[in-house]
């Protein structure tokens, strides 16, 4: 009786959409006239598959994911054992990491577009003021560097959550056994590896499968510092574009049933993997 | 060891404030200042912020998001109290897979219900309305409550609950008398995280809205543009981008405590 009303509205706002879209995906629906589509079987679906585009943005968002990912981790871990380390001012440190969370997506966009940009951007001048580049660099024009200036703006703000969950678990590791180690001399590097890894695992398993299904469906990110660029585009931006810029409801329906089930598909992944390596580690 | 602690705590200080920095810096100058990448403000002067209020509904666009956001967390939490409440207090067959379909509901790929969603809701007649975003933020907050609250309750000792029981209050006073209060800062840290989550949303808001006035905050200044192409108020955009971060950067400072444990509540316990 309790659970009905959140049940009702989940089913209506997700469910019901949801089953629209695989419908929509399977027919030739256009944006203003869905009402008189008919089913055209996997037409899409084939479609898709010869499209250049969207497997350009399938590589694009499965790019920008293991890259932000990767490097996140590795940053949230390091700023989680800096942060769980004794310090005066650790509070204030611990508050200031959280800002990068706080701010809006939109805004740190905005705010690192502006940052790359190729004339007037304080990147491109501090690089030529250490000497590093002679002229402008056009960040976010070049396809390459493009995509390397979305994930530098999407590792600086995630790395927070990454850290501070990290950091919680690093707090739930006894003192005793880091006591112990040191009492036996054990090199702190070793202690990394064998005790403090495994130790966090199953907290940073959680967390990397959470950021990688949030990287896999990024919009937001790459839509307002790209725009529709071919070059940068993720499989959500692709989507919505045939969808809403196209009008064509049956092609993007089909690109955003595929999404789902590539995001599906690795979290099935990541969790297989993530029980193998415990397994392993529980074995020695 | 000290040094090389005190370097990388600059390091990570630089790293996350810098951004936030440049961008102040910026919104404090205007015409030539503003393509001087000094570290101080050149000539600092208010007059963008005084200008994205005048030119553009910007006041209006927060006042939306102030009530999307508001809306959300109220729809939110008065549905998943109810909800966390039978999950974590009423043994029931399938218990155990209904907080994964709920949890899975919440990773979901937002594109995937985009078209479901904006057949409904112009079928509803609420296109263009900010009925439409709190409706269609249900989809993402909903969940993410449902799973902190229910990790919560499941941590209050039974026996409160039980006294009241045989004291002979009904399950309805059990919920809004005993679980309500003692679970205070349990929604406090939900509200908060739904309340950005939802301020900060952008791929329903620029698809659901089509009028300035109407907006919320990330579209607007997502749409901020100049007289051309090749004119970008970088100004403009920076002053808006700090006065909407600003109040959120002052909330997550006042309630670190309960966002960390938020955050992690579903992470570590789940």
């Amino acid at each position: 009786m309790y659970l009905a009303p959140t049940l009702l509205v989940l089913a209506v706002v997700g469910g019901w959409p949801l089953a629209r879209t695989i419908w929509f995906s399977l027919s030739d629906a256009y944006l203003g006239r869905a009402a008189e589509a008919s089913f055209i079987g996997l037409d899409n679906y084939l479609l898709l598959a010869g499209d250049g585009e969207w497997w350009g943005a399938v590589w694009n968002t499965v790019v920008f994911a293991a890259c932000s990912v990767t490097l996140e981790t590795v940053l949230g871990i390091g700023i989680a054992l800096v942060l769980n380390a004794r310090f005066t001012g650790r509070g204030l440190v611990r508050a200031a990491v959280l800002v990068p969370w706080a701010i809006p997506l939109v805004v740190s966009a905005k705010m690192w577009a502006w940052m790359f940009n190729d004339l007037y951007g304080v990147i491109n001048a501090g690089l030529a003021g250490l000497g590093l580049i002679d002229g402008p660099v056009a960040w976010l024009a070049d396809p390459d560097l493009a995509m390397a200036a979305v994930v530098m703006t999407d590792v600086w703000k995630t790395t927070p959550f990454m850290a501070i969950l990290v950091l919680a678990g690093l707090q739930m590791i006894p003192d005793d056994i880091y006591e112990a180690a040191r009492v036996d001399g054990v090199h702190p590097v070793k202690v990394f590896f064998r005790i403090t890894l495994p130790l966090v695992w199953p907290v940073l398993l959680v967390a990397v499968i959470f950021r990688t299904l949030d990287a896999l469906r990024v919009f937001d990110l790459i839509y307002v510092m790209t725009s529709n660029s071919r070059d940068t585009a993720s499989m959500s931006v692709f989507a919505r574009q045939q969808m809403v810029n196209f009008g064509d409801l049956g092609y993007g329906s089909a690109a955003s049933v595929l999404i789902v089930l590539i995001v599906g598909l690795v979290t099935v992944l990541w969790l297989m993997a993530g029980r193998v390596r415990l397994g392993a580690e529980g074995g020695r | 060891m000290r040094p090389g602690l005190w370097l990388a705590v600059g390091l990570i200080l630089l790293f996350s404030l810098f951004p936030f920095y440049w961008a102040i810096v910026s919104s404090l100058e205007t015409g030539t200042a503003l393509f001087d990448a000094d570290l101080l403000p050149s000539g600092a002067t208010l007059r963008n912020y005084g200008e994205i209020f005048a030119a553009q509904p910007f006041g209006r666009n927060i006042l939306n998001s102030l009530l999307v956001a508001g809306g959300t967390v109220a729809l939110a939490l008065t549905l998943a109290v109810g909800a966390a409440y039978a999950l974590g207090r009423v043994a029931f067959r399938g218990r155990g897979l209904l907080l994964m379909v709920i949890l899975a509901v919440s990773m979901f790929p937002q594109v995937a219900v985009l078209s479901g969603l904006f057949e409904l809701i112009a079928a509803l007649g609420l296109y263009n309305s900010l009925w439409a975003l709190i409706f269609s933020y249900m989809i993402f907050t909903l969940p993410f409550s449902v799973w902190v609250l229910t990790v919560f309750m499941r941590d209050l000792p039974r026996e409160i609950e039980e006294a009241a029981i045989i004291d002979g209050a009904g399950s309805f006073t059990v919920v809004t008398r005993i679980f309500l209060p003692l679970m205070a800062p349990a929604l406090a840290s939900t509200g908060l995280l739904a309340f950005l989550v939802a301020w900060n949303e952008f791929l329903f808001a620029l698809t659901f809205t089509l009028s300035d006035k109407v907006r919320t905050v990330p579209v607007a200044i997502a749409l901020i543009s100049g007289q051309s192409q090749y004119e970008i108020p970088w100004g403009h955009m920076m002053a808006a981008s700090v006065t909407v971060t600003l109040p959120l950067i002052l909330l997550v400072l006042l309630f670190q405590r309960r966002i960390v444990s938020g955050l992690t509540a579903g992470a570590v316990k789940g």
